[in-house]
């Protein structure tokens, strides 16, 4: 593969030595949290942290939607899956286990699940058809606002959508008051924070004294970031920086802002792994009740099956690796009974989970 | 879902399929040849050594850039006996498992792409069977495809050695990315297609240069499945540079825009193979003057070691592993 500027190998190296200084600096070991999936898979993909500073540690937050999307959501769709409506989703949410089956499965046993790759797909599978078509949207800010759109543009009477979409900044703030928490500081999602600005971060490190700096996904940028982050704790400091200044600006997209939230508002919500989330959701608005598959389908909802809460089992670590109190490697299903097949933990479920890609990539061994 | 039947992981080639295979298949009086878990069977006859091999075919769709499943079909099992080191296929048999209402158009179309694909790899078309299963018994068309080669010599998957050098004779992952791309509908732009394509002519190719030790087709699994196999039926470790490894540019975007690891997904006109030292420049040069091995390169070396595939990145190192079940696409 030729090398691309963002993965310039002689750049990694003074990157690589100016964290070793700073970590350095700090004189003690430094731990920190990055809260993505994608950021994960670009560490376990280039090999990053086996060539981190000794004293440095960078744990992976709760930072998958798909590993977070609580069971509850995943038992709506495949209700709805099995009682016969055509549901839509996101390819990495087709294995995603609910309290008795994934989507996946009930696609096994006949029911029309079909996958799509972007929102737009939506509108053209819901005109094709006339009867109701249920698009499971799940993700963070990033599709949330792609859904936001679709929901925007006049979609079809048949076109239902069924939210799991979270809101990232409220999962930080649940691990920022895990008590005895070690993280000194946070690398935020590049592409996310296109969306939101890196202003979203302001009251956050106001209100923790703790760093966050916004970083791309790139393996310089990563390096970048993590530079800006540890450079900070080793000085004392605390403030909102921005690693990914080719894409995120302090405002963000205030367009994509302002279609997200006419079409959607924070609530409290369940995460898989961590627990109650407050405004950790993102629910669809009243003014498109019509096209909310929890209103439309509420009865068939509430006739479903296997709406049980889900149970970790009490081995499993995902908690404690989500607020970075654990590696995936520490727990003894790792890679054992929990694989990415038949998941036991949240970490497991995705391919941007920890667990998941440290078990595909070698990580930790 | 439970232990006792099968799950779709069981065909992914990954681990839980040597586990079904290891349950099943191989019981206590099974014959030694068939314990080997090569590609291929070695059977030897009258001084030289007769290859037998099988492979079944289901692809959605059916048809896709680059080639379609009768293509798929005849490859599969040339291939299969070809990194066995039996490049002279001696003939071919087919099975058709057809659905009621499987259109006859369709059906003969496939035909037509196996006899081209056959008559591209020398590899005549001698008999076979056809069944047809009620509407809904079975998913439109399976087939399967069986053969026999011939060889004076036989490559096994253990031959590795320290210090070969592994080169691959072409782009990576051009097949399961284009076939994703097709199956999901992502309608990608850019000219991604299957590498779908008979071997035997560039292995035979590269064996008359001398100094293979072993070769392997990355189908299912990849680039990352093929080396830990050889890896670990060696005894060695590999190491390969990602610097190196040849890809075009549709299915590299392809890959960084789903998600997908490149090295995992199948590749249907591929092999990699290692090569003493000695003899690289020589292998290179001679899979380079075949049409099917334009692309050829040196990606990595054989190291002592424990059946390790590692890739240097350039920023760090990780281990390539099986994946466990087929990829798919993701939303970020």
């Amino acid at each position: 593969m030729s090398t691309l500027p963002f993965r310039d190998p002689e750049r990694g190296r003074a990157l690589s030595t100016r964290l070793q200084r700073a970590v350095d600096r700090a004189g003690r070991p430094v731990t920190v949290m990055h809260v993505c999936g994608s950021h994960e898979q670009a560490i376990a993909r280039y090999g990053l942290r086996a060539r981190l500073p000794a004293g440095l540690t960078v744990h992976m937050g709760p930072g998958c939607p798909v590993c977070v999307t609580d069971t509850a959501s995943v038992d709506a769709a495949v209700a709805l899956a099995r009682a016969g409506v055509v549901v839509l989703t996101y390819g990495d949410m087709l294995r995603v286990p609910g309290a008795s089956a994934s989507l996946d499965d009930a696609r096994a046993a006949g029911a029309a699940v079909e996958v799509v790759y972007a929102a737009t797909q939506v509108l053209e599978r819901a005109a094709a058809t006339d009867g109701p078509v249920v698009f499971f949207a799940t993700g963070f800010e990033t599709t949330a606002v792609a859904t936001a759109a679709i929901l925007r543009s006049a979609p079809p009477p048949n076109l239902f959508v069924l939210s799991a979409h979270k809101w990232v900044p409220a999962a930080m703030e649940v691990v920022a008051q895990v008590p005895g928490s070690a993280i000194e500081g946070w690398l935020a999602a590049g592409h996310a924070a296109t969306i939101t600005g890196w202003g979203v971060f302001e009251d956050f490190v106001a209100r923790h004294h703790r760093p966050v700096v916004v970083a791309g996904f790139e393996p310089l940028d990563l390096l970048a970031g993590l530079c800006l982050l540890v450079e900070q704790v080793a000085e004392g400091r605390a403030e909102v920086g921005n690693a990914f200044p080719r894409c995120v600006s302090r405002e963000g997209n205030r367009r994509a802002l302002d279609v997200l939230f006419s079409v959607f508002e924070v609530g409290d919500g369940d995460w898989r792994g961590i627990a109650h989330v407050p405004g950790g959701d993102l629910q669809l608005r009243s003014a498109f009740a019509a096209h909310d598959a929890r209103l439309r389908f509420a009865e068939t909802l509430a006739a479903a099956p296997g709406q049980a809460p889900f149970a970790l089992a009490s081995a499993c670590r995902c908690g404690a690796i989500m607020t970075g109190r654990a590696t995936p490697t520490d727990c003894e299903l790792f890679g054992t009974t929990c694989r990415p097949e038949r998941p036991v933990g949240a970490c497991m479920v995705s391919t941007e989970g920890a667990c998941r890609i440290w078990l595909e990539h070698g990580e930790g061994r | 879902m439970s232990d006792d039947v099968v799950r779709l992981a069981h065909g992914a080639g990954g681990p839980a399929m040597r586990d079904l295979v290891a349950r099943v298949f191989l019981g206590g009086a099974s014959h030694p040849e068939a314990r080997r878990l090569d590609d291929g069977a070695v059977i030897p006859f009258g001084g030289r050594f007769l290859v037998v091999s099988c492979d079944a075919h289901v692809v959605q769709p059916r048809v896709f850039p680059g080639g379609d499943l009768g293509r798929l079909a005849v490859c599969g099992t040339v291939n299969d006996l070809a990194v066995m080191g039996a490049t002279e296929v001696l003939g071919l048999t087919t099975t058709f498992v057809l659905e009621e209402g499987f259109p006859l158009a369709e059906l003969a179309a496939v035909r037509r792409s196996m006899e081209a694909a056959a008559a591209e790899a020398g590899a005549p078309l001698l008999a076979g069977d056809v069944k047809v299963m009620r509407r809904g018994e079975v998913d439109g068309l399976v087939t399967s495809t069986s053969g026999v080669g011939v060889t004076d010599r036989v490559i096994r998957s253990d031959g590795l050695r320290p210090g070969d050098v592994v080169v691959v004779s072409g782009t990576l992952g051009d097949h399961g990315l284009c076939v994703l791309a097709a199956r999901h509908d992502l309608r990608l732009q850019g000219d991604l297609r299957s590498d779908v394509a008979p071997m035997n002519g560039l292995v035979t190719a590269a064996l008359a240069v001398g100094g293979v030790r072993a070769m392997k087709d990355p189908t299912r699994g990849g680039l990352t499945a093929a080396l830990v196999e050889l890896a670990a039926a060696s005894g060695v470790s590999v190491r390969l540079e990602e610097a190196l490894l040849p890809m075009t540019a549709a299915a590299r975007a392809a890959a960084e825009l789903l998600g997908i690891d490149p090295l995992v997904v199948a590749n249907e006109g591929k092999v990699v193979f290692g090569v003493e030292p000695g003899a690289v420049d020589a292998v290179l040069q001679a899979l380079r003057a075949h049409p099917y091995g334009r692309d050829a390169a040196r990606i990595g070396r054989v190291v002592a070691g424990n059946g390790e595939v590692v890739l240097d990145t350039g920023f760090g190192t990780r281990r390539l592993r099986e994946p466990d079940v087929d990829p798919l696409p993701r939303i970020c």
